[in-house]
């Protein structure tokens, strides 16, 4: 553990988003203690004001400005991350577990189950991931449960093909081959021999698909199929501000700029950590 | 690289099959489709005259087959909004799409081929360092706010383009640099590694013994090889623009596919978004049927695999 962190703090990258990425979980976390206006209910009096620190004449103490209906950007964005993280977080253990463990059968298994596997990966990755997402939102309608489902299914196929390869080198090493000898079963071998092997690269996966997902997310609620108002999220913010773009720069600015550093920090965690874990994933992106 | 050929063409179609049989069962098995088919405040009679009608009380099977057939034959329903069949609806939009994703494709090569042989070649240095911020940067923005930006900035600040709209040269500016950014991005950061790969190479090291230019050096022994990853690249990217293009398309109300499918789910129109999805998919599959033709020339070794 001390050798972890003395590796992350000499990746200064690796460093920069670490802080950064703990700092906004902490803030999503306490969001209700932070004495924030509320991120729904808006001060039609104060509608379109422009963020205070841009001249002494703006009323209210809204620190980034308020949006068309009087609410405080700055709760809004704090707010909507909660949903984000929460969203992403989900979705991305989800596709995880569901990719990890398919990504074992196949690679240990091998035969029909892997190449039936396979297949379907390849056949997902010849839609294109949003307009996968799309065709299911439309389908299923948007809401949250949804939404996690539809992040969750765009990203299963990343990790079972990085596992499956896992899976086919640690087969054949002797700790399986003598687990195999004294007679333990299968799903013993998968989930006490192999699985514990595996979870380093699923963590790498899992690091990069965050920031993919946030951005998917960001995108299906910019086009009004995500979480659905008034539930403050991101992407709704930035669609709903568009229309202001002229006359209020702030809301669509801030939600974006949070968007950038929250996949910028995830990135550059995620950088880190493959180099960390193994230098060879680097090659097979 | 004739069996090489009808691998690769064998595996296109087992692709388009397997898009359209995801069409089918998304839209039958996870919606009910009379509900979708039909426009918001249909009656219970509509809904069963409709059920009866598209055979929807036939076994799951029999319906998959004759809605299979339907798709291949290019008949996705008609749209409710148009009024006239699905598939002519999205093919009027396509040449706009393909205009787009074409433009950032190229613009996007081509900074990014440039950028990251700056930085290949600039090891260490200032030059390295601030292109690779930038392609991090690139890599970390959302496309449709760094539209948003380019509007704020361009459209409104300066009043130089057009914030939305298109016809004219001008209109495909903005959205096409708002595709472009995340394109040159990617390729920045793969063809540095794998021009920092290749000059450590052997033969490189070889071809430099030898006193060959290092222009030589660069254009015939590097370049080559360092592209083909890269060929790979555009592969994913082309997916990634064709999925981008839907976002990108709605913030500058460009008229192409992605626009008319977000449109189409706002307005519950099935058809519609079962035919674009599948016609973008279709189009997907065949950009990396090209490119893995293309992975065969480039790089002879490949050929001979599987």
């Amino acid at each position: 553990m001390g050798d972890f962190f003395a590796s992350l703090v000499k990746s200064r990258s690796g460093l920069f988003g670490f802080v950064l990425l703990t700092l906004l979980v902490l803030v999503a976390i306490f969001a209700p203690l932070l004495g924030l206006a509320s991120p729904i209910r808006g001060d039609l009096l104060a509608r379109l004001s422009p963020p205070t620190w841009t001249g002494p004449f703006n009323p209210g103490p809204h620190p980034l400005g308020t949006d068309e209906v009087g609410r405080d950007v700055l709760s809004r964005i704090v707010h909507g991350s909660r949903l984000t993280l929460m969203i992403a977080a989900t979705a991305v253990v989800l596709g995880g577990v569901v990719g990890t463990l398919l990504g074992i059968a196949a690679g240990f298994y091998g035969g029909i189950v892997d190449r039936v596997l396979m297949r379907l990966v390849d056949i997902q990755l010849a839609l294109p991931l949003m307009l996968l997402a799309l065709l299911v939102v439309a389908a299923l309608g948007p809401s949250f449960n949804n939404l996690i489902i539809v992040l969750a299914l765009t990203s299963w196929i990343r990790y079972a093909r990085i596992i499956r390869g896992q899976v086919l080198s640690l087969r054949e090493r002797e700790f399986v081959q003598s687990a195999h000898a004294i007679g333990a079963s299968t799903v013993r071998i998968m989930l006490r021999h192999i699985l514990p092997n595996v979870l380093t690269p699923a963590l790498v996966v899992a690091t990069l698909e965050l920031a993919r997902i946030i951005i998917m997310d960001a995108a299906l609620s910019f086009l009004g199929l995500g979480v659905q108002p008034p539930s403050p999220s991101w992407g709704r913010m930035l669609a709903d501000g568009r229309v202001y773009i002229s006359t209020a720069w702030w809301i669509v600015t801030f939600p974006g700029l949070t968007i950038l550093l929250t996949v910028l920090s995830v990135n550059l965690l995620g950088d880190w950590l493959r180099d960390y874990f193994d230098p060879k994933l680097r090659t097979s992106r | 690289m004739i069996r090489f050929m009808a691998g690769k063409l064998l595996e296109a179609a087992i692709a388009i099959w397997g898009v359209v049989t995801i069409v089918f069962f998304v839209s039958r098995v996870l919606g009910d489709p009379a509900v979708l088919l039909l426009p918001l405040g249909a009656t219970d009679a509509q809904l069963e005259a409709l059920r009866a009608s598209l055979g929807l009380d036939q076994p799951i099977l029999v319906q998959y087959f004759s809605s299979l057939g339907a798709m291949l034959r290019g008949d996705f329903g008609i749209s409710f909004q148009h009024m006239r069949p699905a598939l002519d609806v999205v093919l009027e939009r396509m040449p706009a799409t393909a205009i787009l994703a074409f433009s950032a494709l190229v613009l996007g090569v081509l900074i990014g081929a440039v950028a990251g042989t700056i930085a290949a070649l600039n090891r260490g240095k200032l030059a390295e360092l601030i292109v690779m911020s930038a392609a991090l940067l690139g890599q970390a923005t959302p496309v449709f706010w760094l539209g948003l930006m380019l509007i704020l900035f361009f459209s409104v600040q300066l009043g130089w383009l057009p914030s939305a709209g298109s016809g004219t040269w001008w209109h495909l500016i903005l959205p096409a640099i708002t595709l472009a950014v995340f394109v040159s991005a990617s390729i920045a950061r793969l063809l540095r590694s794998s021009l920092l790969e290749i000059l450590g190479e052997d033969y490189v090291r070889t071809a430099r013994a030898k006193g060959l230019l290092p222009q030589t050096i660069f254009t015939w022994h590097v370049a080559r090889n360092a592209l083909i990853p890269v060929v790979t690249m555009i592969g994913i990217i082309a997916g990634e623009l064709l999925g981008g293009s839907v976002v990108t398309e709605t913030v500058f109300g460009w008229p192409g596919v992605g626009r008319l499918i977000v449109q189409a789910i706002q307005n519950q129109d099935f058809p519609v978004i079962q035919a674009g999805v599948a016609v973008v998919a279709i189009i997907f599959v065949f950009i990396n049927l090209a490119i893995d033709l293309l992975y065969g020339v480039l790089d002879p070794r490949i050929r001979g695999e599987r």
